[in-house]
């Protein structure tokens, strides 16, 4: 056809196409070398940039938060353990609309507007490529639910976790007080690399003293993970180091009779062993369950707690502040014969008032003409109010403010737990710190009576009663006795603060332990018959301190029981056996009549179960008390 | 029965010896391309986490396509060059059918029918050159304006239907295609100059109007900021970048990319291959692949070249510039270079439709090859 019409011109083509041919593959060749040129830029000279940004692509770092330590009692029974549950987490990263996805989740796990408050808090707490957790303690089924369409929900995962369970829930609440979610404040201040992976951090209680004892130390997994971070298999591991495990004090059984013992009164009690301070028992009623806690508690549950006007949240026991009406009349007793003011047998006259010399502002008794002349024993066996009058005046303020400040009162007893109160032990210096006024002599009397500015913990009171009990040396109080690595590891004993002697008489602490033997065997004793069918003898002092003060000179004749409760607080304390003093005792109720009558037999209860709980092999040997109604001739006072 | 079958077994026979006796086949077009689809079912295999059956399926389509290779080019060029506006108008019409039928769906590229499902653009690529070859060639050259202007239109009808589809990468590959064929066929270079700028000002234009997609636009601001959204669409090239990149000199061995198995990379068997190949054979695997590729269109020219007519002149070279440009674009495209557009890889990603209508594209070079000697 043209071809062959055309030839000079079809080599011309010829020639032409052969250039153009060849300076399109000059193009190509020219392009293809940049794309080589492309090649080896990022596989030589970038290589290793993307060769860390290859594996971090494929490898993630999983945190292993360290079990929990667990907590015993003194028999090893568990009070605080960790049980397997399942959370959901989502990692706010891959979401693209919160709060849709909340929405569609919710259909699956019900999701309470306190789950998705608190969730959204934690949101700012974490970076956003890291899982929050979103809900604690899913039940089976929400588990399954989820599991069918999690494929839905790239974004969200159930993760297994150990939560913490306290199978005695309000009856160690105080003690052992409770985990809960890490909060913003708390993320600030705990180490991260300690921290990380871990959701929970002691807020209260024993969990917030030993913190550091009990969490541990985190272990890592190296985890090779797809692109949608579902981890395909672990590449390497290290374990995590489980927090130690406490041994405690307490004694299981003990805490729980307390705790029944009280019946719901609203109070605190607290026992001591006098010889080393091993809290035995610390108890607040009412309390609550720390298990609602540990994974959120709900707004409702909070509201009811908040409140309930006895206050369950409150630890009485080492931050209930309360007058000690007589309780304190031992320890000011041995004041008195300590500071040389008084010898045992020193009598004073009890009218049923007493005046300051020169004054005529009276200082009443609680009968009504007076108990006569007592002396020390006396006094402290019928609770005369005068004695103490008299000898608080004679001492003034100054001495018996150093004096008591001995036996720990005005300041935290150093326990091992956080937030303890250190109560008030009224002094002029005192006085004018807190309300810039001078102190009045009056205030002195009353003071020696426990009234007035007087603000005394339960805790400090068992602890100040050691004292006495253990021949003057006082131990700080503590319940921490052991810690462990590990369940097969041996325990190891925690070190306790040395002891205090504060006071070296014998003679003096003999006189002291008859007035309060006196107490519960004596027919004039404030707490008679406390003793009956008890094989060992028993130190007590009731006290009972007035709510409101006196606004009228008349004598208020109601004795209804009812209406004291509400002016009284009671107060109950001892020790036994008396003569190898094994647990000291003290008790307060909030709402008592009188420490007698409504205090005491909640310590009969506690030293019943006491003697129950102790081994004959244990025991102290037994001179035994006299029967009911014949109390020892050692303890008679003399008339 | 048995005496038309025993007839048509001893004719196939017959076809079959001449075949091998009298090669229209170019041995070494023929062996590059067998190394290259060898490269891609390996490649593929590993990219498919092993699948078996995947590469069986591709190796059956390599078969089809090599059959048609060898059907194609017993045709003499004359012929072919007579089927040529059949040819594209039968493409033309497939792409209209597709778009009709597509009706309702996201994008609309292939064509259901029965057995086969393919995409009538991949057609496009090869009936474009010859299309433009066919109308050029009769004419002067270098084409005068008014030829240029009806290549235009040639080029654009599809293109747009194409690109409407909405496939942006294909629409500019095919248009390239023949654009090369304009080039081939002489046109002045201060022409070609002219009608670049004229495309390089209807860009911003064509951006301007919303003539682009929202997710064509999508991708070439996120090929301009990569690392703008990593989780959204840029995270195709980061993890593309990242799988090469980590590949290194040589590579990290076959069936060990971790970004592949893993499924960082996302189409890792069809338009991201190349990263697969980058990842597990290193810049090594790289540079020889790329070696394969230019020698087989330095093969492909050097036969264009020889080549008896204009028409078969400028197909053969047209179809060889445009077979060198899917790959630059492709490897241009997951090492960042380029913006995302779905290029498949010739002859290594997985897919049918473009292996068969490269392998019949190569089927028309070899017939323009074995024809050269011939009065066609």
């Amino acid at each position: 056809m043209n071809d062959h019409r055309e030839l000079p011109d079809e080599r011309l083509r010829r020639a032409r196409f052969a250039r153009r041919a060849l300076a399109g593959f000059a193009i190509m060749l020219a392009m293809v070398l940049a794309v080589a040129g492309r090649f080896v830029y990022l596989q030589v000279y970038e290589h290793a940039e993307y060769s860390t940004q290859a594996k971090a692509n494929r490898v993630r770092l999983r945190h292993l938060p360290p079990p929990r330590g667990l907590i015993y009692d003194s028999e090893g029974k568990l009070l605080a353990d960790n049980v397997p549950a399942f959370r959901l987490d989502v990692v706010p990263d891959k979401v693209r609309h919160m709060d849709a996805m909340l929405h569609r989740l919710s259909m699956l796990v019900p999701l309470t507007p306190d789950d998705i408050r608190r969730f959204k808090q934690s949101l700012r707490q974490y970076r956003s490529f890291e899982s929050v957790p979103l809900k604690f303690r899913l039940t089976e089924s929400e588990r399954d639910r989820f599991a069918i369409d999690q494929w839905q929900f790239p974004s969200v995962s159930i993760t297994p976790y150990l939560t913490r369970n306290y199978p005695y829930g309000a009856e160690f609440a105080h003690v052992l007080g409770y985990v809960g979610r890490i909060d913003e404040k708390e993320q600030q201040r705990l180490d991260p690399d300690l921290y990380a992976g871990t959701t929970h951090v002691g807020k209260t209680g024993l969990e917030k003293e030993y913190e550091n004892l009990l969490h541990g130390s985190p272990g890592y997994e190296v985890v090779e993970v797809n692109a949608d971070q579902r981890p395909l298999r672990v590449l390497q591991q290290v374990a995590a180091k489980p927090g130690k495990n406490l041994y405690l004090t307490i004694d299981e059984r003990l805490q729980r009779a307390t705790y029944k013992a009280f019946d719901g009164q609203t109070g605190a009690a607290v026992a001591i062993d006098p010889r080393n301070g091993d809290v035995l028992a610390m108890v607040t009623v009412p309390s609550f369950d720390p298990n609602l806690f540990v994974n959120g508690i709900s707004q409702a549950d909070y509201s009811a707690l908040l409140d309930n006007p006895e206050k369950p949240l409150l630890d009485r026991a080492m931050r209930g502040g309360y007058p000690p009406g007589s309780t304190v009349k031992p320890f000011l007793g041995l004041g008195g014969l300590e500071l040389g003011l008084r010898k045992p047998a020193d009598t004073v006259l009890s009218t049923g008032t007493w005046y300051i010399p020169g004054s005529s502002r009276g200082y009443r008794d609680d009968t009504r003409y007076g108990a006569g002349r007592v002396n020390l024993v006396q006094a402290i066996t019928q609770s005369v109010n005068t004695y103490f009058y008299s000898l608080a005046y004679q001492m003034g303020i100054g001495r018996f403010d150093q004096w008591m400040s001995k036996f720990g009162f005005g300041r935290p007893t150093g326990i091992d737990l956080p937030d303890e109160t250190g109560g008030v032990l009224p002094s002029p210096g005192w006085k004018r710190a807190t309300f810039d006024k001078p102190w009045y002599p009056g205030e002195t009397v009353i003071a020696g009576i426990g009234q007035g500015y007087w603000m005394v913990t339960p805790l400090q009171m068992a602890h100040a009663l050691t004292v006495l009990a253990d021949g003057g040396v006082s131990r700080t109080p503590h319940l921490l006795a052991a810690t462990s690595d590990g369940l097969k590891a041996p325990e190891v004993a925690y070190p306790q603060a040395p002891p205090v002697q504060i006071t070296h008489a014998p003679a003096d602490l003999e006189a002291v332990k008859q007035g309060m033997l006196g107490v519960v065997y004596d027919k004039l004793g404030t707490a008679y018959g406390l003793g009956d069918g008890f094989p060992y003898l028993i130190a007590g002092k009731t006290g009972t301190a007035e709510r409101y003060s006196r606004t009228t000179n008349a004598y208020n004749n109601d004795k209804n029981l009812a209406y004291l409760a509400k002016r009284h607080r009671a107060w109950f304390i001892c020790y036994a056996p008396a003569n190898h003093p094994r647990i000291a005792i003290a008790v307060a109720l909030e709402h008592g009549a009188w420490g007698g009558s409504a205090a005491a037999p909640i310590a009969r209860k506690m030293l019943d179960q006491w003697l129950a709980d102790t081994p004959p092999a244990q025991r102290p040997p037994l001179p035994v008390t006299a029967v009911a109604g014949s109390p020892p001739s050692s303890v008679r006072g003399t008339p | 029965m048995n005496e038309i079958a025993a007839t048509l077994a001893a004719r196939a026979l017959r076809i079959g010896r001449r075949i091998i006796s009298r090669p229209r086949i170019d041995m070494p077009l023929a062996l590059g391309l067998l190394a290259l689809a060898l490269i891609g079912l390996t490649v593929l295999f590993s990219a498919s986490n092993l699948d078996k059956g995947m590469v069986a399926g591709q190796a059956m389509r390599f078969l089809a396509g090599a059959a048609l290779l060898v059907a194609v080019s017993r045709i003499p060029p004359s012929l072919l060059r007579a089927w040529t506006p059949w040819f594209y108008v039968l493409a033309v019409l497939l792409l209209v059918v597709v778009k009709v039928l597509g009706e309702g769906q996201g994008a609309h590229r292939w064509l259901d029918i029965g057995v086969i499902r393919f995409q009538p653009s991949e057609l496009m690529k090869l009936a474009m050159p010859m299309m433009i070859a066919w109308y050029l060639h009769p004419r002067p050259l270098p084409p005068r304006w008014r030829d240029v202007l009806v290549t235009c239109v040639l080029i654009a009808l599809p293109a747009y239907l194409i690109f409407k589809q909405p496939d942006l990468g294909t629409a500019l590959l095919v248009a390239a295609s023949g654009v090369f064929v304009v080039f081939l066929a002489g046109l002045q270079w201060w022409k070609l100059g002219a009608a670049i700028a004229g495309l390089g000002v209807a860009a911003p234009v064509a951006w301007h109007w919303h003539f682009m997609h929202g997710y064509q636009r999508q991708r070439i601001l996120t090929f301009l900021h990569p690392d703008r959204d990593p989780l959204g669409s840029g995270w195709h090239i980061l993890q593309s970048m990242i799988a090469v990149g980590s590949g290194g000199l040589l590579g990290k061995g076959f069936n060990h990319g971790t970004q592949s198995k893993l499924e960082f990379l996302p189409e890792h068997t069809t338009d991201f291959i190349f990263a697969v190949l980058g990842e597990e054979f290193g810049l090594i695997g790289v540079l020889l692949l790329l070696a394969m590729y230019a020698f087989i269109v330095a093969r492909c020219l050097w036969i264009a070249a020889n080549a008896r007519d204009t028409w078969s002149r400028l197909v053969a070279g047209a179809f060889a510039l445009a077979f060198m440009v899917y790959v630059i674009v492709n490897g241009g495209m997951i090492t960042g270079l380029l913006p995302v557009v779905g290029v498949p890889l010739p002859l290594v990603s997985y897919g049918g439709t473009s292996a068969i209508t490269l392998l019949t594209g190569f089927g028309v070079v070899m017939s323009i090859h074995a024809h050269k000697k011939w009065t066609p």
